[in-house]
């Protein structure tokens, strides 16, 4: 470890440029020492004998003279068992901790260990000695949560190894040595329960990437049945504000149906996630009967903390996700909001005087949103056992304008687009993800040419419906009307879904696909109508009894009772 | 000993330049010029050249003024003397009394940790019925008032600042015009808020540096003010003035323009001031009330948009009127569970029949015959827009739900208003309603 000290010769926001005489790493971690504060930062771009680094805090009083310490080693995360329920920011330090250290308030310069030293971990060892090891292979587990938290050879690893000696089963802290590496040429290694890995570096300790067939139940309907998220998949949600992307991130982060949820929360409002802070604790993992938090970790970089920093919280993210990818588990990452970070870069190119792209974002911008996306996938392990990781990332165009940079580099690189839309939100239509706009390429899960047949009811009502504007009620056909109407029935009864209803937030792949079943043969029944009027109140009512139908308990005795109702009503109007 | 610095040797727009050394980025210095003394705030430090934005405008400014760094950053003196007090956007007083000294306080300090923030739960009460009914103000929100120029926004800011039940106003004025800085000055007086107030005001006419740093010194006394227990409501007009000198200034320092001319970081910027409400678990609370002016009554233009992605909601103001639609409180389910139990369905029952007026007016307008129930509505969109919407009307919370009661009685059958009939029980009035 070189530990050398060079100075900062120029500072302009928090770009700070640092000349050294030694040999520097680009994208290794740095410490501007300001009076008793060291500021964590980051080489960004190296000119002769000048580094340019991004300081991660306020660089507020940093001079010219002031010492630097380079560390040779690139921003990286500590991975080890206690990371769930846990909450950090995006350099991975543990904020209630940081709290009780430095109050209400974020001082510079405090960083704390992510994973705790002291608790005890129960091992259990899988490998014996003599075997063959590659990074990333399972060496033991200890509980955590829910999990076996597997205990892996480190992940840079070069080469095949032999495994020397492994620890008896036992209560250890993570820094315990468990196991000693043996390499052809003598090499010794030791192995703890904890290692370090670069974020911005992905992880390929695997086998071989699948292609993401299995669906990732999000348990909102349409998603699920319109515009399906595969496990292993990309998906992203552009909208304006107010359109409800966050709660839409916050009901999948709660019913997604997946192991462990990481929430990257990335420039957006903190009280976005002191809700979901101060919740999970308290609500109930439908899967598992413990707390949501068991299965969540935090990351939290919020509008106002430092704008460098935001970056590495999505990167701090994945890397954890992809960690517990590695234990055979299926993850998913929640991003809010991509743009955030995609700006952040946009600061940190113009203090570089790069040649700005379009909207003054960087050139690279395209290929760094692709690298971020890509890093998702299903993998088989070289132990045969399959871990997945999702990525879904919201996206806040300036204006609700999807034509704009990052929207666009987005929609090249992921598998699903749910586009919120302002006219859906405004008229209460929730969540309001455009049924004709929106798109998917992964597999459809509920049934294809039924949901195919219910996308052409809701395009042609669309058209319907414009026509109507210019002739009015009375120039449609009656069959024309029926299909506007039916087009309208399906969006109240099945697209909309109310988030703060316990059993309408979350139907479950069986209800979806029993319902859906259902409204298809409506849609595709022919009915005796003769007035238009007759047929706006038939469907009415119909709507009303879906209303009612939709919060009742799944197979409960009031579901069957409401779907009874239901049948009749259809039954009795069906043209003979 | 200050050392004293007597060449400028880069003049442009407002940033002077000086050769110096041991200085600390984000530091003070006062330059004297033959025009008088300003303070000027380095924002740039390369080698020994060391840039600065100087806030009273560098017109005036001649190469061998003195410079002379002060050892500290951007500071404002804190106390309860403030309260009271007028000031610019350097800090000097504005009105006739003694500069404060002591106490210092940091402006634009470090950001509240997420961890040990709570959800928010008390309701603001403003006594104007389309906010306490429709989009609750609660402690700790940001919300702004996205208007055009020429609305009465900032009568409705005042008007809120003198019914609002808080402890301390700050106020922080940008880019007023000095009639709008004296309206808001006498209002206070006369109504005698100003005791508990202090205001930080830069008018049109003052450096457009000074204007940058209005929100961040009225943000740090609100700040000190809430970590006493108080409870403070911020009012920041007009928040497109602060974004408009944001601009002037990065485009004197040759930043690469993002959208229409602004930053990039115009979003972090925004953030950085509203992410100032809070609400501290053993303390005060802050909430921000801010005026947005939407140049063109465009919503999507960066000012606004930025706007609505940071802050949490936004109340429209149009022909004088709070809009019942488009303006939304994200924080007010957190209250308006708690104030009455008809509180909810007022609000929805009342806001569904006003919507359905607006459509019987534009009936009207192409001509249409009119129904039984369209009359109905049209007598009930008057009474709603009379007692409910005006700007003028000052009713507590309480009472205001009862004139909801009493409009919809006064306009339709019990039966033909699809409220419980538990609700309808209890509130629906008994004989004669006396509106108009």
């Amino acid at each position: 470890m070189s530990e050398h000290k060079q100075r900062v010769i120029a500072i302009n926001g928090n770009m700070v440029t640092v000349q050294f005489d030694e040999q520097v790493v680009q994208n290794e971690v740095a410490f501007v020492c300001t009076g008793d504060k060291e500021l964590k930062s980051e080489i960004i771009r190296v000119r002769g004998n000048h580094a340019e680094m991004q300081v991660f805090e306020d660089t507020r009083g940093v001079k010219v003279g002031d010492p630097v310490k380079f560390t040779s080693k690139l921003l990286s995360v500590a991975l080890g068992p206690g990371l769930l329920s846990q909450i950090y920011d995006g350099l991975q330090n543990p904020l209630p901790e940081l709290a009780q250290k430095t109050g209400y308030f974020l001082q510079r310069g405090h960083y704390l260990r992510a994973l705790s030293y002291e608790r005890i971990w129960h091992f259990t060892p899988e490998a014996k000695v003599g075997d063959d090891v590659v990074a990333g292979m399972w060496l033991g587990h200890v509980p955590e949560g829910i999990f076996k938290h597997r205990i892996m050879a480190p992940f840079n690893l070069k080469g095949n190894w032999k495994l020397k000696s492994i620890a008896e089963t036992g209560d250890y802290t993570i820094d315990h040595k468990v196991a000693t590496l043996e390499s052809a040429s003598g090499e010794l290694l030791d192995v703890t329960m904890v290692q370090e890995w670069p974020v911005k570096m992905a992880m390929r300790c695997y086998e071989e990437r699948l292609r993401p067939s299995e669906p990732l139940v999000t348990k909102c309907r349409i998603v699920d049945t319109f515009f399906p998220v595969a496990r292993g998949g990309t998906y992203c949600i552009p909208g304006p504000f107010g359109a409800g992307k966050t709660v839409l991130q916050q009901v999948t982060s709660r019913y997604a149906d997946v192991d462990v949820v990481i929430i990257a929360a990335c420039g957006e409002r903190a009280g976005e996630v002191v809700e979901t802070l101060r919740e999970f604790p308290e609500l109930e993992d439908p899967r598992t009967g413990k707390s949501l938090m068991e299965r969540t970790i935090i990351i939290c970089n919020t509008s106002s903390m430092p704008v460098a920093a935001r970056e590495a919280s999505v990167y701090t993210g994945i890397t954890l996700a992809e960690y517990y990818r590695q234990m055979g588990l299926n993850v998913l990452l929640l991003a809010d909001s991509t743009s955030r970070w995609a700006q952040a870069l946009r600061e940190m190119s113009g203090r570089l005087e790069e040649i700005p792209g379009e909207e003054a974002f960087p050139a690279y911008l395209e290929s760094l949103i692709a690298s971020f996306y890509e890093r998702a996938g299903v993998v088989r392990l070289y132990n045969g056992q399959v871990g997945s990781l999702t990525v879904g990332g919201t996206v806040s165009p300036a204006g609700g304008n999807f034509e704009e940079p990052v929207t666009q580099a987005t929609l090249k690189v992921v598998g699903a687009f749910h586009g919120l839309s302002r006219e859906r939100a405004d008229s209460r239509r929730f969540p309001s993800v455009h049924p004709l706009e929106s798109w998917s390429k992964y597999p459809n899960f509920v049934g294809k040419s039924e949901v195919d047949y219910a996308r052409s009811i809701l395009k042609k009502g669309n058209e319907v419906g414009q026509m109507m504007t210019v002739v009015g009620e009375e120039g449609t056909s009656i069959a024309d009307f029926t299909t506007y109407i039916k087009a309208e029935f399906l969006d109240a009864v099945y697209l909309q879904q109310n988030a703060f209803d316990e059993v309408d937030a979350a139907t479950p792949l069986e209800r979806q696909r029993y319902v859906f079943a259902l409204i298809h043969d409506i849609l595709r029944t022919q009915f005796k109508f003769e007035r238009r009027d007759e047929v706006r109140r038939f469907f009415q009512e119909l709507t009303q009894l879906f209303r009612d139908w939709n919060p009742s308990v799944w197979e409960s005795s009031e579901f069957m009772k409401m779907e009874q109702q239901i049948r009749q009503k259809v039954g009795e109007q069906k043209k003979a | 000993m200050r050392k004293v610095y007597t060449r400028v040797q880069e003049i442009s727009g407002n940033v002077i330049m000086v050769s110096a050394s041991g200085v600390g980025f984000g530091e003070l210095a006062e330059v004297k010029s033959t025009f008088g003394k300003s303070l000027a705030q380095v924002i740039r430090i390369q080698n020994d050249k060391v840039y600065m934005q100087v806030f009273a405008g560098a017109r005036g400014v001649a190469t061998n003024d003195e410079v002379a760094f002060l050892g500290h950053a951007m500071r404002m003196s804190f106390s309860d003397d403030l309260l009271g007090r007028i000031f610019n956007g350097s800090g000097t007083p504005r009105d006739k009394g003694p500069e404060l000294e002591g106490n210092w306080v940091e402006i634009n300090g470090p950001s509240v940790n997420p961890a040990n923030r709570i959800i928010p739960r008390k309701m603001v009460r403003t006594g104007i019925p389309m906010i306490d009914i429709f989009n609750t103000l609660v402690e700790s929100q940001k919300i702004p008032i996205f208007s055009v120029a020429g609305e009465p926004y900032n009568e409705l800011l005042a008007r809120i600042a003198m019914q609002a039940e808080v402890d301390v106003i700050v106020f922080g004025g940008m880019g007023l015009k000095y009639d709008d800085y004296l309206y808001f000055r006498d209002t206070f007086e006369s109504e005698g808020a100003l005791t508990r107030a202090v205001m930080f005001v830069h008018t049109a006419a003052d450096p457009v540096v000074e204007c940058l740093m209005v929100p961040d010194l009225a943000l740090a006394a609100a700040e000190q003010f809430s970590l006493q227990g108080k409870n403070v409501l911020v009012l920041l007009t007009d928040m497109t003035n602060f974004s408009d000198a944001l601009k002037e200034i990065a485009i004197t320092m040759e930043q690469v323009p993002s959208n229409r001319g602004y930053p990039g970081d115009l979003y972090s910027q925004l953030a950085s001031r509203y992410e100032k409400a809070v609400d501290f678990e053993t303390a005060g609370s802050i909430t921000i009330l801010a005026v947005t002016t939407m140049p063109g009554d465009d919503v999507t233009h960066p000012v606004p948009d930025n706007t609505g992605y940071i802050t949490e909601g936004q109340f429209y103001l149009r022909g004088g009127r709070i809009e019942p639609f488009g303006s939304l409180s994200r924080l007010k389910q957190t209250v308006n569970g708690k104030t009455r139990d008809d509180h909810r369905t007022i609000m929805d029952t009342m806001i569904q029949y006003y919507a359905q007026c607006r459509e019987t007016k534009e009936k009207l307008a192409m001509g249409f015959q009119m129904s039984e129930w369209d009359t109905k509505l049209l007598k009930y969109g008057d009474l709603f827009e009379k007692y409910l919407m005006d700007l003028s009307v000052n009713t507590p919370l309480e009472k205001a739900l009862d004139q909801c009661w009493e409009i919809l009685a006064a306009c339709f059958d019990r039966q033909e208003v699809g409220i419980k009939s538990s609700l309808a029980d209890k509130y629906w009035p008994k004989g004669e309603v006396s509106l108009s």
